[in-house]
């Protein structure tokens, strides 16, 4: 057939439903130290999957990496972040709606 | 290279305050944050914002950006003149994400700032982590796909510049994944240091606006139209699926708008999604004088007000 499969294959997973991820996976994936997803944690925007040690589901990352980023670059504390990542998802949940109805959003 | 007019692009005027400057640089980074807007080019307009206001805030840098003078605009092409840089020492600190600033940025204020000033690497640091989007079509979700993609990847060559690399990859798109949703391929970030290992890839899937389907989750929603007569009398008729075409009964007496749930027809998964179909009545054109005869024998021999309910 053609080049691409020449290219090699890689193992893959869904991030969100295959993989769990430790304090120190996340701390990594975030650059960042576990002080700030330990607040993260505190603050309900992450939520850690039984006792410790902690598992935090792999969604938990794309979350982390948003409150993060706004908290970096928009100079907001991290209640601010978590306050801002509650309202998008409650606009994508509309937008997720408005979809269904036949919108282009 | 091209000219950039930091001004401009931070919408204050030249002789702006250094409080104007920050407030202007809030507003317009809470408005074009990629993880807010929904624009198309926020990413590009935020990292412009921030190389501006990279410039803009620093004294020493502003004061070297204004000695270039006014009279360029944005876009225009533009060399360095000669001796520039000569007078002025930049005492720099990190640039924070200054890998993505512009050539523009990189011949006015050095290369040095463009590397983000990440200190040593101790010898197991775990190389950084890629991210990237990537936009598939519903098909390849239905059934899974393998894809090639391009991820543009920022390098540092021998001579320290960077330089951008284009890095072909087959990714396996698995069955049944959703907008949203994440694939990691372990390994395929940056390589690590001595002994670290490497980072790993994260793509970021979104769906091509599908001609048919409507998407959510793992649900798919499809208008069909359908005769008058079809929706009063009921009747079997075609209806495309991602799997191919089905038949589907309508029950008798449907009315517009009515949401009929083929049950596991959506993207597959555990639970399987659904195909919902919204049935939406077409009404044939009145083009002939039998089709209005038809309208008209309707009109007196059928007993019907749809205004019934506003009382009128």
């Amino acid at each position: 057939m053609s080049t691409e499969n020449k290219l090699p294959q890689y193992a893959i997973c869904i991030l969100e439903e295959q993989t769990q991820l430790t304090l120190d996976d996340l701390c990594h994936a975030c650059s960042v130290r576990a002080e700030q997803i330990i607040e993260l944690v505190d603050l309900g925007v992450l939520e850690p999957l039984g006792r410790e040690p902690w598992k935090f589901g792999g969604a938990s990352l794309h979350r982390a990496r948003i409150a993060l980023r706004l908290h970096h670059d928009l100079d907001i504390d991290l209640a601010g972040a978590a306050l801002a990542l509650e309202l998008l998802d409650e606009i994508e949940s509309l937008r997720a709606r408005l979809r269904v109805l036949g919108g282009n959003y | 290279m091209e000219y950039k007019d930091y001004y401009k692009i931070m919408g204050v005027a030249r002789n702006a305050t250094q409080d104007e400057i920050k407030r202007a640089y809030r507003k317009l980074a809470r408005k074009y944050h990629p993880d807010v807007s929904k624009e198309a080019d926020a990413e590009a307009r935020f990292k412009e914002l921030g190389e501006a206001y990279e410039v803009l805030k620093d004294a020493e840098k502003r004061a070297a950006y204004d000695q270039l003078g006014a009279n360029w605009k944005g876009g225009q092409e533009f060399s360095p003149p000669p001796n520039w840089n000569s007078g002025f020492e930049f005492s720099g600190g990190s640039a924070g994400d200054a890998a993505d600033f512009s050539d523009f940025f990189a011949s006015l204020f050095g290369r040095e700032f463009r590397a983000g000033g990440t200190g040593r690497t101790p010898p197991h640091a775990k190389g950084e982590d890629h991210h990237a989007k990537v936009l598939i079509d519903l098909e390849d979700s239905y059934q899974g796909a393998t894809r090639t993609i391009t991820l543009r990847v920022p390098m540092v060559d021998s001579q320290g510049h960077v330089v951008t690399k284009d890095r072909v990859l087959n990714v396996t798109i698995p069955k049944g994944i959703r907008a949203g949703q994440h694939i990691r391929l372990s390994g395929q970030g940056s390589p690590g240091a001595a002994q670290g290992a490497a980072g790993d890839l994260y793509l970021e899937i979104e769906f091509r606006p599908h001609p048919l389907y409507r998407i959510d989750g793992r649900d798919l929603y499809l208008d069909l139209p359908v005769t008058p007569w079809e929706a009063a009398l009921g009747a079997t008729v075609k209806v495309p699926t991602p799997g191919g075409i089905i038949e589907l009964k309508i029950p008798e007496g449907s009315g517009s708008g009515r949401k009929l749930r083929l049950k596991e027809r959506g993207i597959p998964g555990d639970p399987p999604g659904d195909l919902y179909v919204m049935l939406a009545i077409a009404l044939p054109p009145a083009d002939t004088e039998a089709a209005r005869d038809l309208y008209r024998k309707m009109a007196q021999e059928l007993n019907f007000n749809p205004r019934a309910k506003l009382g009128v």
